[in-house]
């Protein structure tokens, strides 16, 4: 029988019920939401104002009033690793809708038209790809100025190839599939066919690919404000802190541990999270174990 | 005793009760049948046996083969025992084998296992044992991959490998159901041929009585996960005690009563559809970079006409160019060369906005009711698709009513407008695809293979529903089937279609009758036939 397990949907309750047994969504789904709850917190309060400087209370330990220290400005670090994550989630964000709202169109496009259009566009995908992508990241912050707009554009262009690889492969596989057949037959057009019923039927596919995406963004905002290249001072971002800190390791270790840790922390939640979406929106994966 | 026995097995996987007290013996040399509809726990009693069941599995009663009690045997025994005195074939020959190794290693491999000889020698072995099978070293070396063959030879790859070692025990998981009848027929002497020279015992699943009815010695019907009947073949299948061995087997001979719809007198005036001269190549891969690339002709300079309210089956083999042909009418692939006019317009080469008022005319079911809705949206939306179509759009009442009308026209009810396909039966999301072709009221009806992946039970009654739906709707059809019984059951005329030509046209019942092509011969000679064969056996038994 030729049943494909993958696209039958689960009533929704069951879907969320199955998706919080799931350990390693759970845990993911924690860490993600508690860094998100720090960076919308941020908006309205931090501990601290982490404009005004204050030298006598430079490079404080853990404390009660500090609980996470200050830095060499006297600048409170939870503070600073608030705003932070507000600056990496922002920048992932544009980053991944980037990504998905160029390059999902773009793949989708060429699995319907398929043909000499496919194969250049694949192909351009694919001189993308050679580039790797942090130094290109790097070049084009070089070319235009630092900052955190250019550092989000040079992150989204190579999101782009990503996904339109993964939505064209999903869609390639759904076009010959019979209840496609059936609504040529019924005289809708190639992007309607591709809206009504090959979209929801990859969303999945892409959810997932977006969360491994969020993660290696926020990595690339990371690496990219470390060397000073993404958000620009008195922003902070957490990789300008790790920068920051470097210098001053033997003196304040926990500088570096903290921002460190933030970022860790997220892109691991971040890819349980993806992890667990696999699981739970793909039932043979869920039959296995 | 027995090779085979299993008393009151009881499987339940994931608190779902899925056998309740199966009992099966098979002696040696037997060929065992095991017959019922999908679901019914048949193939779920074959992987126990191999103890091949999924995680979750509690099994529960006595399962002895050979003096081994399989259920109470460690995994490293029934290691020992698979591929080596039981082997298995299973329904889908293309996904049976590895992609990635060659034929000869895939036969070798088993070989190697079980009985540790050397690479050369397995290699021997397994060539004599391809050779068998029918797939000679000259034409199918044991370098080719599975890719390279089709699916009846890959069928008989797998049977290489299920029958290499000799096994005491030879379990057929619906081995032809995937095959045209003229493969299937190849197949199931060759199965045949296998047991008899080998001595072997053999458990032939399917759902088909009439392969059953001609391959077996006993068998066994079973519904819900429990026996209903079992016996001697031909004894059960002629006497029909069991009530429900007499709905089988009136499902699998079942012809719908139709009144036959007089052919309006005098010539109709213009055909519904006309087909002339259709012709459409594809461009076969280059073979090197000098080479020209060449095309293989899939549809051959075909011509016919259909006229109103005429059901008409185009028959053939697998891959002899039927499917192509029936999409070239749907406008969903582009002739060659050749024409096609429905309603008196050209179709090929059109605009998708002119083609409107032809595909509003004409509407399609295909063969998968798994594969033809969108699992993501209601049976509402689904049966409504086509109505885009139409001019003017109906508003969000209207389509309601006009869904509720389509649905109840094929035996559905209105309340099952807000339900999604899995919460359908097989035979229901058919009637869905065919509530889904008829409710912009079309004029012809395309339907490829509609029936072959349905039930007995399920195909009778979609059948009726084709019928009947002619006879009220005066809908046209062109079915599309390599199954006599089917085309037999529902059209006036019949087309043979052999490599991509048609071979054969005329009158469903004389063609059947008397055969004039070779190709239409194969095709009626191959048909297992339930009433014929029951007649063979009966009258061996009184010679015998």
């Amino acid at each position: 029988m030729s049943f494909d397990p993958v696209l039958v949907p689960a009533p929704r309750q069951r879907w969320l019920r199955q998706a919080f047994a799931n350990r390693s969504f759970l845990v993911g789904l924690i860490i993600t939401g508690v860094v998100a709850l720090m960076a919308l917190v941020s908006f309205f309060w931090t501990p601290y104002d982490i404009t005004r400087l204050s030298v006598a209370n430079r490079l404080l330990g853990l404390s009660a009033e500090h609980l996470l220290g200050t830095d060499h400005l006297g600048r409170d670090v939870l503070s600073m690793i608030m705003i932070g994550a507000r600056n990496s989630i922002v920048v992932a964000i544009v980053a991944v809708g980037i990504g998905m709202g160029l390059g999902v169109p773009l793949g989708t496009w060429a699995a319907a038209r398929g043909g000499w259009a496919d194969e250049v566009l694949m192909r351009a995908n694919d001189v993308v790809f050679a580039f790797p992508s942090l130094l290109s990241a790097v070049m084009i912050t070089a070319i235009f100025g630092p900052g955190a707009i250019n550092a989000i554009i040079a992150i989204g262009i190579f999101n782009i190839p990503v996904f339109a690889r993964v939505a064209r492969a999903g869609a390639l596989a759904l076009w010959p599939r019979e209840f496609i057949l059936a609504a040529r037959a019924a005289g809708k057009g190639k992007a309607l066919i591709t809206v009504e019923h090959i979209l929801p039927n990859i969303a999945s596919l892409l959810l997932v690919q977006g969360t491994i995406q969020f993660a290696l963004a926020i990595l690339a905002e990371a690496g990219l404000s470390y060397l000073g290249l993404g958000a620009q001072p008195p922003m902070p971002s957490w990789g300008r802190m790790l920068f920051d800190a470097q210098t001053r390791i033997a003196v304040a270790p926990h500088l570096a541990l903290f921002p460190g840790l933030a970022i860790v922390l997220t892109v691991l939640g971040l890819n349980l999270l993806g992890d667990g979406l696999r699981d739970v929106l793909d039932p043979r994966l869920r039959h296995q174990r | 005793m027995s090779l085979l026995e299993i008393e009151n097995l009881a499987l339940s996987i994931g608190g779902t009760q899925i056998l309740r007290g199966i009992d099966l013996a098979i002696r040696r040399g037997e060929v065992m049948g095991l017959v019922g509809e999908s679901g019914s726990g048949k193939s779920l009693t074959a992987l126990t046996i191999m103890k091949l069941l999924p995680h979750g599995a509690r099994m529960a009663g006595r399962v002895h083969f050979d003096g081994i009690d399989i259920l109470a045997a460690p995994e490293s025994a029934m290691c020992r025992l698979r591929g080596d005195e039981i082997g298995m074939v299973f329904q889908e020959p293309m996904t049976a084998l590895n992609p990635l190794k060659t034929i000869g290693e895939q036969v070798a491999e088993g070989i190697r296992w079980h009985t540790g000889a050397n690479r050369a020698d397995a290699e021997t072995r397994a060539r004599a044992m391809l050779e068998r099978v029918g797939l000679p070293e000259k034409e199918f070396p044991l370098t080719r991959y599975p890719h390279e063959l089709s699916g009846g030879q890959r069928q008989r790859v797998v049977i290489a490998i299920a029958c290499a070692l000799k096994p005491k025990l030879l379990i057929a998981d619906e081995p032809t159901t995937a095959l045209d009848v003229v493969l299937q027929k190849q197949i199931l002497t060759l199965l045949r041929e296998l047991v008899d020279e080998n001595g072997m015992s053999m458990l032939l699943i399917s759902h088909d009585l009439a392969v059953v009815a001609e391959m077996t010695d006993r068998l066994t019907i079973i519904r819900d996960g429990s026996v209903m009947e079992t016996g001697e073949t031909g004894q059960v299948l002629s006497r029909q005690i069991h009530p429900y061995t007499r709905q089988l087997a009136h499902a699998s001979t079942h012809v719908p009563a139709r009144a036959r719809a007089s052919k309006p007198a005098g010539a109709a005036p213009e055909p519904l559809l006309e087909v002339r001269g259709l012709t459409r190549d594809y461009p076969v891969r280059r073979a090197g970079l000098i080479r020209r690339a060449s095309t293989f002709r899939a549809v051959d300079d075909v011509s016919f006409s259909l006229h109103a309210s005429e059901t008409a089956a185009l028959v053939g083999r697998s891959g002899c160019g039927k499917s192509t042909l029936a999409r070239m009418i749907l406008a969903l692939d582009r002739p060659s060369s050749g024409s096609i006019r429905f309603l008196g317009k050209e179709i090929g080469g059109r605009s998708e906005e002119a083609l409107r008022p032809a595909r509003r005319n004409m509407q399609v079911v295909f063969q998968d009711p798994y594969g033809s809705f969108n699992p993501r949206h209601r049976a509402e939306r689904l049966v409504a698709e086509p109505l885009h179509l139409l001019d003017e759009k109906p508003d969000a009442a209207r389509r309601r009513d006009l869904v509720a009308e389509a649905l109840e026209q094929v035996g559905l009810s209105r309340s099952d407008m807000d339900k999604y396909p899995h919460e359908f039966s097989g035979g229901q999301r058919q009637r869905l695809s065919i509530a889904r072709a008829i409710i912009t009221k079309p004029k012809l009806i395309v339907a490829d293979e509609p029936v072959s992946a349905l039930d007995v039970s399920i195909r009778a009654r979609i059948l009726d529903l084709f019928a009947d739906l002619n006879d009220r709707l005066g809908i046209a059809y062109l079915f599309i089937t390599h199954d006599l019984t089917v085309a037999h059951a529902i059209t006036d005329t019949v087309m043979v279609m052999h490599r991509g030509k048609i071979v054969e046209t005329g009158p469903t019942e004389a063609v059947l009758r008397d055969p004039k092509s070779n190709a239409a011969r194969a095709l009626v000679a191959a048909a297992p036939d339930l009433k014929r064969s029951l007649e063979d056996r009966l009258a061996q038994s009184a010679r015998g």
